[in-house]
């Protein structure tokens, strides 16, 4: 007979969504001491990974590091353990948005408005993203001196450029469901990069 | 030499003085950049932080294009290059991924176009001698460092092109233009990324960070090869005067190479170089 736990099964979870090795981290920290990030999120991205490993779901979906992560892939590049932990990152947004669980709305909204962007003009249109991302987010009046500069500087042109092939891309994002794509383990390359198909 | 040339958004509003001077350095060093037709949006952040498979798809759509051409298709914008080198990094080795892809954005991948950011095709295919070979206005006592920022070098495994904690193929091309090059520890720190706009006050704080250790490092100006990176530096700093203005390379590459159109890049910045670029002469 074989049970398997709440934490254990959520770790699997995590690891088969990111395709990283989270089982291997022990708690160097490397990953922290270069995270430009650790003085405004809550959690360091060890303390991250370590939540996961011992399956603290509710905790970890709910915390503000997982949206604050830059992406900026420092952590990964120096792990030891070859622990890309934004991939992690973006693991643990995808569980929460499941869950309804946002704990920076700002930033999720922001990734709504600008992929809805995307969507309807197959570029982004910054005048019209950002009046839509600020009227939903309720934050109306920043950088509206920097925004006038930039128009008055042409680098905000007001009308949208459409692509051409509208309905092509519309097909695209209908197909292109968030679950598809679980990267394998076995499929990272850490070492030489496999030339040829 | 030919390329395909994918701008990205960025580079068709609040840096199209990178775009500009993109293709005029292009032009001047017989480097012939042909823009994709109909290209779309990467996804950029937002695809990969809430829909993985959108941030495979939409570059995907872009190579199916550039396949189409032939060419190697380079792209300037750090973020853009960083996406389509992935997705293109995950078709090519893994046949699910490549097979679904295959499958959603109706093409069949094969493997023959590279991806290239600008900053490799200059320095790897066209050469630094090359480039220095038609410096016609050496940019002397202009001191800078150079900011990599993250997407252009990271995951090493994936971009394959600099090292990944010092980097030093900027540093080289800007030093044949003639400019004094001063190395600093923070060239591949993150300025912020998106979260500029979200949450602003969090990337002052790593703007300011940036700043105080380029002024330290004795530099008059930041030079880097990313429109979001660029922005942030402008942007998010607490004193908007004519300090420590920040160049894309292209710039520095026109201004090098005696082209004329360069003042009407300069006066787009928020960060106004001119008055640093007539103390030392240049303009």
């Amino acid at each position: 007979m074989s049970t398997v736990s709440p934490e254990k099964s959520f770790l699997d979870e995590v690891k088969k969504r990111s395709g990283q090795p989270i089982e291997l981290c022990y708690q160097c920290q490397k990953c922290a001491s270069g995270c430009i990030a650790t003085e405004f999120a809550d959690y360091y991205p060890n303390e991250v990974i370590r939540m996961v490993q011992l399956g603290q779901k509710e905790r970890v979906l709910n915390c503000s590091s997982i949206w604050l992560c830059s992406a900026c892939e420092t952590c990964g590049a120096r792990c030891p353990n070859n622990i890309n932990v934004r991939a992690v990152m973006d693991a643990l947004k995808e569980m929460a948005i499941e869950k309804g669980i946002i704990k920076e709305k700002r930033v999720k909204q922001f990734h709504n408005v600008f992929l809805g962007t995307v969507y309807s003009h197959g570029r982004i249109h910054e005048v019209s993203m950002m009046a839509k991302y600020k009227l939903k987010s309720l934050d109306l009046f920043s950088d509206m001196g920097i925004g006038f500069k930039m128009f008055t500087k042409g680098k905000l042109p007001l009308t949208p450029k459409n692509i051409k092939d509208k309905s092509k891309l519309k097909n695209i994002f209908d197909k292109s469901d968030p679950s598809m794509l679980n990267v394998k383990l076995e499929d990272i390359n850490y070492g030489e990069q496999k030339t040829g198909v | 030499m030919k390329f395909s040339y994918y701008p990205g958004c960025s580079l068709e509003a609040t840096a199209k003085e990178y775009d500009l001077s993109a293709r005029a350095a292009c032009q001047a060093l017989d480097v012939e950049l042909q823009e994709l037709d109909d290209w779309v949006c990467c996804g950029a952040t937002s695809a990969h932080s809430i829909n993985k498979t959108l941030s495979v798809s939409l570059p995907a759509k872009n190579i199916a294009i550039a396949q189409q051409v032939g060419h190697d298709l380079v792209i300037p914008c750090s973020a853009c290059y960083n996406m389509l080198k992935k997705a293109d990094h995950h078709m090519r080795n893994d046949s699910d991924v490549r097979g679904k892809m295959e499958e959603i954005v109706d093409f069949k991948y094969t493997g023959d176009v590279n991806v290239l950011s600008l900053l490799e095709a200059m320095v790897n295919r066209l050469g630094i001698d090359n480039i220095a070979q038609k410096v016609v206005n050496p940019l002397k006592d202009l001191k800078v460092v150079c900011y990599y920022g993250c997407l252009l070098v990271r995951p090493p495994e994936i971009t394959h092109f600099d090292r990944d904690e010092n980097p030093e193929s900027m540093d080289n091309l800007v030093k044949s233009l003639g400019a004094t090059v001063i190395p600093w520890s923070y060239k591949t720190d993150c300025c912020g990324a998106n979260l500029g706009l979200t949450s602003s006050d969090v990337v002052q704080g790593m703007v300011g960070r940036l700043l105080d250790a380029a002024k330290e490092a004795g530099a008059d100006a930041i030079v880097t090869s990313c429109p979001l990176c660029h922005s942030n530096l402008e942007m998010r700093r607490k004193e908007h005067g004519t300090d420590l203005p920040v160049f894309y390379f292209t710039e520095l590459m026109g201004l090098a190479l005696g082209l004329k159109d360069c003042t009407n890049w300069f006066s787009t910045h928020l960060i106004d170089p001119r008055p640093l670029l007539r103390s030392v002469s240049l303009i």
